[in-house]
């Protein structure tokens, strides 16, 4: 799965803004909004695999909505084979659509109970007007085998297959038309791990035959450290980190990626207990008023007060190479750690984590049992 | 005494299409104190052994016995079952928007769970009670949020007020089933670590239920892997990980892509769980087995101890000795290899 550093830039987002208003109530016109993604940046190369990564609200899913234009930028630019595609029209996307497709998360979700898989994976050919009758159903059959599923079963509904089959369903309708980009959004969250290992295996297969490149998007961090060349890593709409998957993972230098990476659980009892876990306090803010400066700095285990004034830029640090960039003022060092450090910041800029536990409690007589007068 | 001891559970449900057998034969005990970790799949039976011994599975066909504190859980009568729900063991279930009533005070339902086990109390101890619980499961400013309403809370916020409110009434067994499944993993690392903190302090029981391996390996004292119905595998943590000796556990862990691990790919588990409906004949894993022979296909294996050790058991024909088996499982890896 390695790229080669000469391959061409196949998609390029600069500055992307996705800002969505917050529904307002009644009479009243409300003019905040959710900035679900705020200035982000970034290429795909030809033939490799972007990860992307993040928790619940970090703007991911709509960052990778925007650039396959299934929704509006607020602002910025992004351009897929050298043209510029944000400010397309619908009518007008329609050759870049077969280019760039999306493999989607719930494969009970997408498929449409009703119809049959020869329809559902026929539907890129109808729409796009390229093959019907005979040739249609042997093109659906051809993608049939090429995912693993039996070309037999063309007159199936999608409740006669498991959950494994169905996303094989989605990737052969997402792989009809031979596009160049697919965009995977959790493509196999909602499989169990024996199924999930089939999936993996297939898109890597898949990648090498038709010399496809992916973004995948996933919460697993151990699955996107799996199949990406290169992983890009957001908190609260911004990109915190980015850079080759082995260095991110090695060497992450923002304390968020550290943390991060530190809480997933390992399926190796040895190695948990050695590792030094950082649990941070709090949850992510609102997108509706995030934070200033660096998004990340009321949770921070390291912040100062520059932090709270200054935005930090994406860029290389502590001497490492340009391909990998942090957006932080204080870079997690070599072999630091974070469990020790502690913030330097007056109280009202950080998360307070309440009082650990039992002192108090003896005013109502404990908990539980105990407590019962 | 074990606190909790299931012997020989069946549990079936019978439908349209036929008689679903959801646990076939499943026998486990949970040791004061403990923690025991039930992995599997969808449709292993993890989720149904447990809501079973609890009374939630209506409609179902249920023979075996539950001794918790020696009293059998399958054979109470409603009332004495709900002197013991809630009051000894207590659940946490996967979603915990969904286990929330959304119209009522987050403060409020955890009194709820004070007040009907104990009708004497008032109003002002009970808040001051929830109040309590919920600093004591880290939520911040717990004075002032005991008023909010669920959905003013963040999911893992959510997560630790159901832990509140399983913690009420100082429960001997904690029941988690898939409790940081819905969960972010920063969010999971920290509702791990309240339940670890609240079983240190109270010495609580714990059944935590999931497919993930990885919160397995971090919060679990022993190991259960269910498939199909059946136990495949238990013995201590590290019997499980690292001296497996089921096909199926080792696929499990085969499948995963590890942490940090550079292999260009994986080893998945070949083929689909079965149909509960219609299982397949012996050894209900041989259709996926790549160590399957003969005997496989025609009787199923028991539980029976591996490795000279009385507390790791397997359900598999293959050779019980550890050095065997790994004799057995190079012969097989070599010939894939060269195929």
């Amino acid at each position: 799965m390695s790229v080669r550093p000469d391959s061409e830039v196949l998609l390029r987002a600069s500055a992307v803004v996705k800002h969505f208003p917050v529904q307002s109530s009644g009479f009243r016109r409300s003019r905040e909004v959710v900035h679900a993604v705020d200035s982000v940046s970034f290429e795909v190369r030809e033939g490799e695999t972007l990860g992307l990564v993040g928790e619940t609200g970090s703007g991911k899913s709509t960052l990778a909505r925007c650039v396959a234009r299934l929704l509006d930028l607020t602002s910025g630019r992004v351009e897929f084979e050298g043209q510029d595609i944000s400010g397309l029209k619908p009518r007008q996307l329609g050759k870049v659509r077969r280019d760039m497709q999306m493999i989607f998360q719930d494969p009970y979700g997408s498929l449409n109970p009703k119809r049959r898989v020869g329809a559902i994976i026929g539907d890129p050919f109808a729409i796009h007007g390229i093959a019907d009758g005979a040739e249609r159903k042997r093109k659906v059959q051809d993608m049939m085998e090429l995912v693993g599923l039996n070309p037999e079963h063309y007159n199936r509904f999608p409740a006669e297959f498991s959950g494994g089959q169905r996303q094989r369903i989605g990737i052969a309708r997402a792989l009809a038309l031979n596009p160049k980009l697919v965009i995977c959004d959790e493509p196999v969250s909602a499989l169990d791990v024996s199924i999930q290992a089939q999936i993996l295996n297939l898109l890597a297969d898949l990648q090498e035959q038709l010399n496809l490149t992916y973004i995948f998007i996933s919460h697993d961090l151990s699955v996107v450290r799996h199949v990406s060349d290169r992983l890009m890593l957001m908190y609260l709409g911004k990109v915190v980190e980015a850079g080759p998957s082995a260095e991110v993972y090695n060497r992450p230098r923002h304390p968020y990626s550290s943390a991060l990476l530190s809480a997933v659980p390992l399926p190796d009892p040895r190695s948990v207990e050695q590792r030094h876990r950082i649990v941070l306090v709090g949850d992510v803010p609102s997108p509706i008023n995030p934070p200033t400066g660096c998004r990340f700095h009321p949770r921070c285990p390291k912040a100062q007060p520059k932090c709270v004034t200054d935005d930090p830029p994406l860029e290389p640090r502590l001497g490492d190479g340009p391909e990998h960039t942090a957006a932080c003022h204080f870079p997690v060092g070599d072999g630091e750690n974070l469990a020790d450090a502690q913030p330097n910041l007056a109280p009202e800029h950080r998360i307070v984590e309440p009082e650990p536990l039992t002192e108090g409690l003896d005013a109502v007589g404990g908990v539980g049992e105990r407590m019962i007068p | 005494m074990a606190l909790l001891e299931i012997k020989d559970l069946h549990v079936s449900f019978p439908t349209d299409d036929g008689v679903v057998k959801a646990v076939r034969g499943v026998s486990f005990s949970v040791e004061q104190g403990k923690t025991l970790g039930i992995v599997g799949e969808s449709g292993s039976g993890k989720s149904v052994s447990t809501q079973t011994i609890m009374g939630l599975t209506r409609g179902a066909e249920i023979s075996g016995q539950a001794l918790f504190k020696g009293a059998d859980l399958l054979t109470m009568t409603r009332r004495e079952l709900e002197q013991v729900r809630g009051r000894e063991i207590a659940m946490v279930f996967q979603d915990p928007l969904s286990s929330l009533h959304p119209y009522y005070r987050v403060g409020w339902q955890i009194g709820e769970m004070i007040r009907a086990h104990d009708k004497g109390v008032s109003k002002k101890v009970d808040r001051a009670r929830a109040v309590d619980l919920l600093r004591l499961v880290g939520i911040p400013r717990p004075d002032v949020r005991v008023d909010d309403f669920p959905h003013q809370f963040s999911g893992g916020m959510r997560q630790r007020a159901m832990i509140a409110m399983a913690m009420a009434l100082n429960p001997s067994l904690l029941i988690a089933d898939e409790p940081t499944t819905a969960l972010d993993v920063t969010v999971q690392a920290q509702v791990l670590q309240v339940i670890k903190r609240l079983q240190e302090e109270f010495g609580t029981a714990v059944i935590i239920i999931t497919h993930d391996l990885g919160v397995i390996a971090e919060t679990a004292d022993d190991v259960v892997v269910m498939y199909a119905g059946a136990i495949m595998e238990s013995g201590h943590r590290d019997q499980i990980f690292y001296e497996n000796h089921h096909p199926y556990t080792e696929g499990l862990l085969r499948s995963l892509p590890a942490y940090g691990d550079d292999r260009e790919r994986l080893l998945p588990i070949p083929g689909q769980p079965p149909s509960l409906i219609n299982l397949p004949s012996g050894c209900k894993f041989h259709p996926r087995c790549p160590y399957a022979f003969d005997r496989c296909l025609r009787e199923e294996p028991s539980l029976t101890p591996v490795g000279g050790e009385a507390e790791h058991k397997s359900s598999c024909w293959l050779p019980h000795g550890l050095e065997e088996r790994a004799e057995v499982r190079r012969r097989v890896l070599a010939q894939e290899l060269a195929s």
